[in-house]
């Protein structure tokens, strides 16, 4: 295979140099920000650019604001109907796109098969189209009587100024029995898709959590937080979490349901999995009704095992424990089985990981199972904290981008606020090495000397792939086939290329063997025919 | 069932769409544009659009689709994009080397109201389009038609470009419409054969169905070059296929270069085929090679040896306009009853044709341009069918109602083949009646009760 053969090791200096070399002089000060030759420095980790905006015409992988509130937060929550304001465009493009898997459960309300749209036309942009969507709000009510109605705003609609929350307002009186709130998330608002996590995330708390008062059923509550059900990672998830006795209250927003939303402050802890995404719930979480939060990883199998066991030290009961190693122990038997048989195959290999806010780093752990090594890595919308760890937070600046993105006051509860722990529990867990609400970041668990690359483009990938060739290079269905023309496999983590899962056990076991059949495949040695290879006729063929 | 809530009973809905039948206008814009060589589409707008407009292109084609973003901000949403837009135009030329970049616009600058035009001087003005290098443009208000026009106001776009010396080439304009590079390989075929010269714009062959070789070329070969586009201003005339695609392009050139123009129907089966060939003969003053004559009869063979499996099934369909007027004239010509024909597009010409290819049937079609797929679903549950052609979003209806199901239209999500195998013409006739037969004798096969199931059909 010709891509394989390292003929120059370039310096990870050189690389960067290599990446800059092109632009413009104003981009290339701007990109080599966010570039980071990774340094193994004493008491700190070295500082990254992150959250800034994108270059206009550098090819981005980033997606907008709309697309992380509607596409990837409220997108999964199955029996709310979630109607798009705008053009056609924005609400086809996130109608079963994303590959949230659903189970219509017991109640049978599923609309994720379904998208809903005004249809903007341009009397509706030059005249306003708030009429349009009461009408809609109404028609969707009147077919469907759901639980709650959720409205979208696209671009334009932020620019005519239409009052989504006032028609919002307005049509939940008049149902009574159906809550309809608005999310005012134009395309244009931040940088990246990250924004509009944001903006969901605070309207579901605002509108949604904690307005069901009933206590739900079961031992060792908790609400997992930022897990998307992707592929069905969800699924896995809640099956090793109903083998070990622990009752999942909420998943924001995995397969999610109004009702898991609305008693989301019934549970005694939130574990967090994608900490970009989330990260803030789970700190309201606490302030409003003392739940506390810890970081869980279940992308890998040592990863799930860690995080089970943390939440069992958190509730601390002995019967607890020992079922989660019981359970541990049963599934890891099969784990150990195929990584014997594929680790052969993988150990040695190099990958690289361009993915979202939080999945590059979790992914590392999978491929660190297998014995691969990633060499260059970075988030599409992560900020400094995810990079950097949670430390860096106070010292974040607000600018131009992030003012307008709106953060929300919490208080304590005066009725429903309650600590899960007293002082003197927390303390003595604290004392024997626990930590709440902490995450260190991406940077420390990568080696010396490796590149973290905050928003990737098109044009990075490809040199990079082109200097370093790593053996897989993970990221979108966009990056998808320029890559792979080149040779080198790409492996989707946003939509798993319709595999999964690749949560807990079973998802490990199934990215092994999905690695394994990535990084081994007889077709990247079919690039060039006999005749490509060999092209000059040496001897010509003598029939018999 | 996925599609639980739908209801059989139709109520009229004057405010929501429910599963559409069309999605936005840039879209259309960007593939065509992916159709010229060595272009860069650039959306003008926030990054979301280009974004989502590649993903779905990227997953319909299983190919790098490369696209470039103006990355508004509020800022540029409050003071007008010309800034962002002046520097991707720079940033483009400099980092990705295009001959050129073709800009279509969005609903946010659209209601911003930025003038693309004048950006473009103003970049040409300060030295930003490198000498010899090009930006074109077009409008595509995503609040206004469809994907189907974003793709029509492209193709306009192209012509725009287009220069007549008053010396007549010889040459004939080919406006394909949006179809398949497999189908813009096969038209350009056809016309090899019959030894007319052409110019097929846009021409996304070879750019959308690349070879895996190691290497990867953001630029492939293929595609119109500005060379081309600008000396279809001397062509001797030019075919328009699809009225909603084609014809304000072909129309443009007419009044602009005074290049004579026909508006065919897209060469789907058996007789837009037929018309196809025989305007392109005409207009060329050539005569059709016997290839090309007996592939006909192939078709009309096999026309002849399936019909009994066709015969008076209902078929439901969804689409495109110019794609479901031809689709619907082929059902109807080997007696197949299309019953249901739904188009998100609005355009009440469209409605008005399909009345008038079903007129002589026993029935009344259902037909509605500006509909959406829930109500296609809702008329399937009054009225049954027999095959289900449309778009990868057709399978969550072709399931939940155990219909047969032709993917055939954009997006196709979930299977290969169109990129690759054409539908137009009588080999892409050929291949349809293929598909069609083996998905009805599939399901006579799988229905059939073991006495009567049948070794031969």
């Amino acid at each position: 295979m010709a891509t394989k053969n390292k003929l120059v090791q370039w310096t990870p200096a050189e690389v960067k140099e290599e990446l800059l070399k092109k632009y413009p002089p104003k981009v290339a000060r701007k990109r080599a920000a966010s570039i980071l030759i990774n340094e193994a420095l004493s008491n700190t980790t070295p500082e990254i650019q992150a959250n800034v905006r994108t270059i206009p015409g550098i090819i981005t992988m980033r997606g907008c604001t709309y697309a992380g509130c509607k596409g990837v937060i409220m997108g999964p929550t199955r029996d709310i109907v979630n109607i798009v304001h705008g053009p056609i465009g924005c609400s086809f493009y996130a109608w079963l796109t994303r590959r949230n898997q659903t189970d219509a459960g017991e109640s049978g309300e599923n609309y994720m098969t379904y998208t809903f749209s005004t249809d903007m036309q341009d009397s509706d942009i030059i005249f306003g189209g708030e009429k349009k969507l009461k009408a809609a709000v109404q028609e969707a009510y009147d077919l469907f009587h759901p639980k709650g109605i959720c409205i979208f705003a696209t671009c334009p609609v932020g620019l005519i100024g239409d009052d989504i929350h006032a028609v919002a307002r307005e049509m939940k009186a008049k149902f009574g029995d159906c809550n309809v709130f608005a999310f005012s998330c134009e395309g244009y608002k931040g940088v990246s898709q990250s924004a509009g996590h944001h903006i969901a995330n605070n309207q579901v708390f605002r509108h949604l959590v904690g307005t069901e008062d009933k206590e739900k059923e079961g031992d060792y509550k908790i609400n997992l937080l930022g897990e998307y059900n992707i592929g069905g990672d969800g699924f896995e998830i809640d099956r090793i979490l109903k083998l070990c006795g622990i009752t999942n209250i909420a998943t924001f927003s995995g397969n999610s349901t109004y009702n898991q939303f609305a008693t989301a402050h019934k549970a005694d802890l939130s574990c967090v999995m994608c900490h970009r995404s989330i990260n803030y719930v789970a700190d309201m979480l606490e302030t409003k009704y003392g739940i506390p939060w810890i970081k869980v990883n279940f992308i890998g199998a040592e990863a799930t095992a860690k995080s089970l066991r943390k939440i069992g030290q958190y509730f601390g009961d002995k019967a607890l424990i020992d079922r989660i190693e019981a359970v541990i122990a049963q599934e890891m038997l099969e784990v150990k089985k195929v990584l014997d048989d594929v680790k052969p195959r993988t150990e040695g290999k190099t990958a690289m990981l361009f993915v979202g806010g939080s999945r590059a780093h979790h992914y590392m752990e999978l491929f660190g199972e297998l014995g691969m090594k990633t060499l260059s890595t970075g988030y599409e919308f992560g900020h400094r904290d995810d990079y950097e760890g949670r430390a860096v937070i106070p010292t974040l600046k607000v600018d131009a981008d992030s003012r307008n993105i709106e953060e929300i006051e919490v208080e304590a509860d005066p009725v429903a606020y309650k600590p899960r722990k007293s002082a003197e529990e927390l303390k003595s867990l604290e004392e024997a090495g626990y930590t709440f609400k902490e995450y260190d970041g991406l940077i420390p668990d990568m080696d010396k000397g490796t590149l973290i690359i905050d928003d990737l483009n098109q044009y990075e990938a490809e040199k990079l792939v082109e200097l370093i060739k790593p053996d897989i290079f993970c990221a979108g269905i966009k990056e998808k086939y320029s890559i792979q023309k080149l040779g080198i496999p790409l492996k989707q983590l946003h939509s798993y290329d319709y595999g999964g899962p690749y949560a807990g056990f079973k998802g490990a076991v199934n990215f092994y063997k999905e690695i394994d059949r990535l990084v081994n495949s007889k077709v990247w040695s079919y690039m060039k025919a006999p005749w490509q290879e060999n092209p000059e006729l040496s001897a010509t063929y003598v029939w018999e | 069932m996925l599609l639980r809530h739908t209801p059989k009973e139709v109520t009229e809905r004057s405010a929501l769409v429910i599963n559409p039948a069309k999605t936005c206008q840039p879209i259309g814009a960007m593939y065509a544009a992916l159709g010229i060589h060595g272009c860069l589409p650039h959306s003008h707008g926030s990054q979301g659009c280009c974004a989502y407009h590649r993903s779905a292109l990227t997953k319909h084609y299983k190919e790098p689709v490369s696209a470039a973003t103006s990355s508004f901000t509020e800022g540029a949403s409050v003071f007008g994009g010309q800034a962002n837009l002046l520097q991707a135009i720079d940033n483009i030329f400099t980092v990705y080397e295009p001959e050129v970049i073709a800009v279509h616009t969005t609903c946010l600058s659209e209601t911003i109201g930025d003038d693309i035009k004048q950006i473009r001087d103003k970049a040409d003005k300060q030295g930003s389009i490198p000498k010899g290098k090009h930006v074109i443009y077009c409008n595509t208000p995503s609040y206004v038609g469809s994907h189907v026009t974003g793709f029509s106001n492209m193709v306009k776009g192209m012509t725009e470009v287009s220069e007549s010396t008053g010396k007549k080439n010889g040459k004939v304009n080919v406006i394909p419409g949006w179809v398949e590079p497999s189908d813009m390989e096969e038209l350009k075929r056809l016309a090899a054969l019959m030894n007319v010269p052409i110019t097929l714009f846009p021409d996304t062959s070879g750019i959308l169905n690349g070879p895996l070789s190691g290497e990867f070329k953001m630029f492939p070969e293929g595609g119109v070059t500005m060379k081309e586009l600008k000396e279809a201003g001397d062509a001797i005339g030019t075919l328009a296929l699809g009225e909603w695609c084609s014809a304000d392009a072909a129309r443009n050139l007419d009044a602009k270069c005074k290049v004579p123009c026909r508006v065919l129907d897209m060469p789907f089966g058996l007789k837009a085929t037929d018309r196809f060939v025989d305007s392109l003969r005409t207009i060329a003053g050539t005569s059709v090679p016997e290839e090309i004559t007996r592939e006909r009869g192939q078709l009309v063979d096999m026309i002849s040896d399936t019909h009994q499996y066709y015969y008076h099934k209902k078929v439901a369909l969804f689409g495109d306009p110019d794609q479901l007027i031809s689709m619907v004239e082929f059902l109807v010509s080997i007696d197949m009853w299309p019953v249901h024909v739904v188009t998100g597009t609005p355009g009440a010409k469209f409605e008005k044709r399909i009345k008038e290819l079903t007129a002589h049937l026993p029935f009344e079609v259902n037909v509605k341009a500006a509909g959406d797929m829930f109500l296609l679903h809702q008329w399937i549950k009054n009225e049954p069918v027999d095959l289900l052609i449309g778009n990868t979003y057709g399978k969550y209806i072709a399931r939940d109602e155990d219909i047969p199901f032709l993917r055939w239209g954009f997006p196709i999500l979930d299977r290969v083949g169109h990129q690759y195998f054409p539908t137009v013409g009588y080999k892409g006739g050929l291949r349809l009646l293929e598909k069609i037969l083996g998905l009805i004798l599939d399901r006579k096969d799988r229905d059939d009760s073991e006495s009567v199931f049948e070794l031969t059909l």
